[in-house]
């Protein structure tokens, strides 16, 4: 059987951790500019606010119901992640990491009827360990303990864990399965099956094989046998390779000059750049845009451009200097420009390049030991303690993080304080 | 330290001082036996292995938080104010451990005590009161504490 574990409303929950004032409360976590809400509490949904809608839309609500907000502190969240997942890793021999707060673990010999204790014994674990709750869905299929867990997370019942037994009659769960909640079935399709009067998961399996593989691929084809029990998508335990890698942010405050934006995009190449090195790739082509806001109608300048390298480099000063004039090719004086981003693109193995004929081989060397070097640095004691004198000192247009809780778990400076 | 280097030349140039975050492990090497008198051997035959602090103070890395203690209620128990907890929430709460717990909302570290079915918090400090867990407060053991690091001075 597969469970797929998934930490209920992770971010809100990340800060209760820490604040216990805030349990009971309705909790919003804002994205990273604090544009728009990425994560709510369930008092939060309960009053109406929805995922993804600006600060400014639901102001009124959160000054009436006295909602608790804050920045995002990716930080804290990724070191409980890693936490929830250390925790899982006592449980299991596979797991597959598939986001920041949802992992499927194989759980092998147990018998039936032991698995809903079993269940419940992960989740009292993790609910100790880290004070995050979470829901677990068992099932045959990667696909079934999706729906599963949507059960175990909406229906307070079944205590956070429940199982889909393939066996015994589950047809009423397809049937109240709408096909847009099943994994793997995007908008599009639908929209295309609703036109031939498709809209559960019960009448997708009803569905002749020939025809499913017709109108939705074999991939679509996968996924229905999943959901008939038969296991087609297995655990992947080592992520696989990115094929691009991107680096996008909006300012804290509108930008204006060349330099600026120039900072900006400087210092998010070298994030994309490490990620690719950290990868084992080379970039063969990097796009980079700017733009101003997408509110603002009348003002409204969006431009990028793509700059294909003619031998393919991991090295972040090659990829600044590109970058920079990029900008400066895209730049337009008058404008108020809210964001902009860097997208590495065509990544390729990095050991399997052939060398340009005209670099020597002694200056790769010599490049590639300096941004070992850096990286190593840089993993050691906090991204940025060694930068390109490119990606700024002040950097002014930074995000606005005001709201942002301390860093409870990675900062010596930030450790939770409690008064005795 | 803050390092800048500059993109066109790589020359490194130290541009400001930040604060040191942390380290992961440090380890020290140890004697493990002690020298039996009279009887000589060769020096590194006792340097057994690095001994990684780690490995004595944290049993569950997962469920482990170093928190800041602020005030002289523990003092009894030798957790002054500014030392650092080290706490395990893989720990079983139990009568006579020193926990941190929260009461309607606001975090304490006190020693537990169960007396006839009823949850006592103990300070350890005469300056302060028992505080009996009733009905009505909100309650829950957040972690179990298990050292504390303090500075000499």
């Amino acid at each position: 059987m597969i469970a797929l574990v998934d930490c209920n409303n992770f971010y809100a929950s990340c800060e209760r951790v820490f604040n216990p004032a805030l349990i009971g409360k309705p909790v919003v976590v804002l994205s990273s500019n604090d544009g728009c809400i990425i994560a709510r509490s369930n008092e939060a949904k309960a009053i109406g606010i929805k995922m993804g809608e600006p600060l400014f839309k639901c102001a009124p609500l959160i000054k009436l119901h006295n909602v608790h907000v804050f920045s995002s502190n990716f930080t804290l969240y990724g070191d409980m992640s890693s936490r929830v997942m250390q925790t899982l890793e006592s449980f299991t021999e596979s797991m597959e990491i598939y986001s920041i707060d949802e992992a499927f673990i194989k759980l092998g010999g147990h018998a039936p009827d032991t698995l809903a204790d079993y269940g419940q014994a992960i989740g009292a674990r993790v609910r100790q360990w880290t004070g995050l709750p979470i829901s677990i869905g068992i099932a045959p299929t990667k696909t079934l303990a999706k729906i599963a867990n949507k059960i175990a997370k909406t229906d307070p019942r079944h205590n956070g864990v429940f199982i889909i037994h393939t066996d015994s009659d589950y047809r009423t769960l397809l049937e109240q399965t709408p096909v847009n909640d099943i994994w793997g079935i995007g908008r599009r399709i639908t929209v295309s099956l609703c036109k031939y009067g498709i809209t559960n998961a019960l009448q997708l399996i009803n569905q002749p094989d020939e025809w499913i593989r017709k109108k939705l691929t074999i991939m679509g084809l996968r996924t229905v046998w999943e959901l008939r029990g038969i296991s087609c998508i297995h655990l992947h335990e080592q992520p696989d390779p990115k094929q691009s890698i991107a680096c996008t942010r909006s300012f804290g405050n509108t930008v204006s000059s060349k330099e600026s934006l120039q900072e900006a995009v400087s210092l998010y190449v070298c994030r994309a750049a490490a990620k690719v090195r950290a990868q084992g790739s080379a970039v063969c082509a990097m796009q980079i845009f700017i733009t101003t806001s997408r509110f603002n109608r009348e003002d409204y300048y969006y431009n990028s451009t793509t700059i294909e390298l003619a031998t393919p480099t991991d090295y972040t000063p090659t990829l600044i200097a590109h970058a920079r004039k990029a900008v400066s090719n895209l730049f337009r004086e008058g404008y108020r420009y809210k964001k902009a981003g860097v997208i590495m693109l065509q990544l390729v193995d990095k050991d399997q390049l052939q060398t340009h004929m005209f670099d020597t081989v002694h200056r790769n060397q010599q490049q590639d030991e300096l941004m070992q070097a850096i990286d190593t640095i840089n993993g050691k004691w906090g991204r940025d303690t060694v930068h390109s004198l490119a990606t700024g000192l002040k950097r002014q247009w930074t995000a606005r993080c005001s709201l942002r809780s301390a860093r409870f778990t990675t900062s010596w400076d930030e450790l939770l304080k409690i008064k005795n | 330290m803050k390092i800048t280097y500059h993109p066109l030349d790589s020359g490194i140039i130290i541009t400001h001082a930040a604060p040191i975050v942390a380290a992961t492990a440090l380890s020290l090497p140890i004697l493990l036996e002690s020298i039996p008198a009279g009887f000589p051997s060769p020096a590194e035959n006792f340097v057994d292995r690095s001994l990684d602090l780690n490995e004595y103070l944290v049993s569950h890395p997962a469920a482990t938080f170093f928190i800041k203690v602020e005030g002289d209620s523990m003092i009894g128990a030798g957790i002054s104010s500014g030392d650092i907890l080290i706490v395990d929430r893989a720990q079983e709460a139990a009568h006579d451990k020193i926990v941190v717990a929260h009461i309607n909302g606001e975090f304490t570290i006190k020693r537990l005590k169960l007396i006839n079915e009823t949850i006592f918090l103990m300070p350890e400090n005469p300056k302060y009161r028992p505080i009996q867990i009733t009905e009505e407060m909100s309650f829950e053991v957040w972690g179990v504490v298990t050292f504390v690091i303090h500075t000499v001075r």
